[in-house]
């Protein structure tokens, strides 16, 4: 065999071991999830509040993590894609000049890297400064924040594949770089954009560490920004460190309901995705 | 009839390369002026500076005039925008926006001020129809732009650039990118409008310069070594230079 068709086959081999691993880690974790949780899974489990004796295997279910959960990323989410879109669009070139732009963009590296029990931390600081307790607004408050370099990245990275010379056809009709940015930019890294907020929003409902200090926990829904709402994942914390194995399969049952939340988000926008796409200039 | 766009003594630096030097050329108006010449010696950079694209090369330093309509374009407090919505571009390879064919044309006159939906009907129709579009793409208006063939995308930016309504058409070796008989309907198109705009077309393809200059310069190494109307220069080059461009000896 030639070198060149060894190195092929080594490579092949490589990837193939990659896809395998990839793929047997998603099947393994929704295999043991579903297994281990489908004896707590029923419909009361989707629609109650817990009881009382909820942790200790009582009746009841977890609706108030599931609307906590929700309250609390699509919140954040949606908080953090007008500070991301605006802060990443303002990184290019039309807008910033390159240096200082690199320099915004190490700073938003860096903020990504930062534990988000960090994120939690300083915010439980600075409510404890404003003189407010564990609450839904101080929840969606750090996830914003954990959530607006991920997403302020990934939009900055696709922002900056769009070619000048699209951008130069809108300069040249007598286009602004305001007008071009949000026609043509916005328009062309339009499926970039969407990855950029579902990425934030899977990192946004699967932290526990962030919520935990600011969210609080609470057996009840919400009812103002100001009461203490209970998360997907800290309800699954909670119920995990049960010495009871009937409570433990809670755990898995919610995590289970977590994995159905991020992959019909997931879908639903790959779906958008494929209409984004439309107009895209290739 | 004085020429519409004249430049005096334009020398461009882009860093420390001196791209142009002390280039004066006019264009009259309603006339196709060719700048010809080798790929890399300065025809782009000389088109950029008919509509200030040039400020958008980081960081580059100019001296000499651009006197378009009797103005210095170049004067600071000029307002860009009117200078670049009077000028079309139709650049190498067609760059459609990412919207649909319909909006394609319709984006510069929407950012323009007009907002009627049947004024925006009746002229898009009208410049997809001075291309020759309107037959081939009026039942797929809504498609996306790049749907179309190069050649068509080619003739739909030049609809698009014509909806703003410019009295000159810039042309970056427009046909660069497209088969024979794209590029003839493209050079057919230019001949046709020059009645209504003043056209600079760039090029280094001599039969298509041959076929449709009224003038021409010959450019070479950010000099303009010749320069005259079209019938002379091609008859009767004077510089050596010249002549060996034309006899093939230089550039290619």
């Amino acid at each position: 065999m030639s070198r060149g068709r060894t190195q092929e086959a080594v490579f092949r081999v490589l990837m193939l071991l990659s896809l395998a691993v990839v793929t047997v880690s998603l099947v393994g974790i929704v295999a043991v999830v579903l297994v281990k949780g489908a004896p707590a899974l029923s419909v009361e489990m989707l629609t109650r509040t817990p009881t009382a004796g909820y942790y200790m295997g009582g009746g009841g279910g977890i609706l108030n993590a599931i609307v906590g959960s929700l309250l609390l990323a699509v919140s954040a989410t949606v908080l953090a894609f007008f500070f991301s879109i605006a802060v990443a669009t303002y990184l290019q070139p039309e807008f910033s000049s390159s240096r200082p732009a690199n320099a915004v963009r190490t700073v938003l590296d860096l903020l990504w890297g930062i534990p988000s029990i960090v994120y939690g931390v300083i915010c439980f600081v600075i409510m404890a400064f404003v003189g407010i307790g564990t609450s839904l607004l101080a929840g969606i408050a750090a996830l914003t924040l954990l959530e607006i370099p991920i997403m302020t990245r990934v939009m900055d990275e696709s922002m900056s594949t769009v070619i000048p010379e699209l951008k130069v056809s809108a300069h040249v009709l007598g286009s602004n770089p305001a007008e071009t940015a949000v026609n043509v930019v916005w328009k062309q890294a339009g499926p970039g954009i969407l990855s950029a907020v579902l990425l934030a929003f899977g990192r946004g409902i699967g932290d526990a560490a962030s919520i935990l200090f600011t969210a609080g926990f609470t057996d009840f829904i919400p009812r103002s920004l100001l009461d203490s709402a209970a998360a997907l994942p800290t309800m699954i914390f909670f119920l995990s460190t049960s010495p009871m194995p009937e409570v433990r399969g809670r755990a898995y049952a919610a995590a289970f309901v977590l994995l159905v939340l991020v992959l019909v988000v997931s879908v639903v926008s790959r779906l958008l995705t494929k209409r984004l796409s439309r107009y895209v200039v290739k | 009839m004085n020429p519409q766009i004249i430049t005096r003594d334009l020398n461009v630096w882009i860093g420390k390369h001196h791209i142009l030097k002390d280039v004066n050329v006019s264009a009259p108006r309603r006339k196709i002026t060719v700048i010809m010449g080798p790929s890399g010696c300065g025809k782009t950079t000389l088109l950029k500076c008919f509509n200030r694209l040039i400020d958008l090369t980081e960081s580059v330093k100019i001296s000499g005039k651009v006197i378009v309509d009797g103005e210095d374009i170049f004067t600071p407090g000029v307002d860009v925008i009117a200078i670049r919505k009077k000028m079309g571009l139709l650049s190498q390879k067609p760059y459609p926006l990412p919207m649909s064919i319909y909006n394609n044309v319709a984006y510069g006159l929407r950012i323009h001020g007009t907002r009627d939906r049947s004024t925006l009907d009746d002229k898009v129709k009208h410049y997809l129809e001075a291309v020759g579009l309107w037959e081939e793409v009026n039942h797929r208006l809504k498609e996306p732009a790049t749907a179309l063939s190069i050649g068509q995308q080619q003739r739909l930016c030049l609809a698009r650039g014509l909806a703003v309504e410019p009295e000159v058409i810039l042309c970056d070796e427009p046909t660069s990118a497209l088969d024979p008989v794209a590029a003839k309907k493209i050079e057919g198109l230019l001949v046709k409008l020059k009645a209504d705009y003043t056209i600079i077309l760039v090029t280094h393809v001599l039969r298509q310069a041959k076929k449709i200059a009224d003038n021409v310069n010959f450019i070479y190494f950010g000099e303009i070594v010749e320069q005259g109307p079209a019938e002379g220069f091609f008859a009767h080059p004077r510089e050596r230079l010249t002549q060996e461009y034309l006899y093939g000896d230089v550039g290619y």
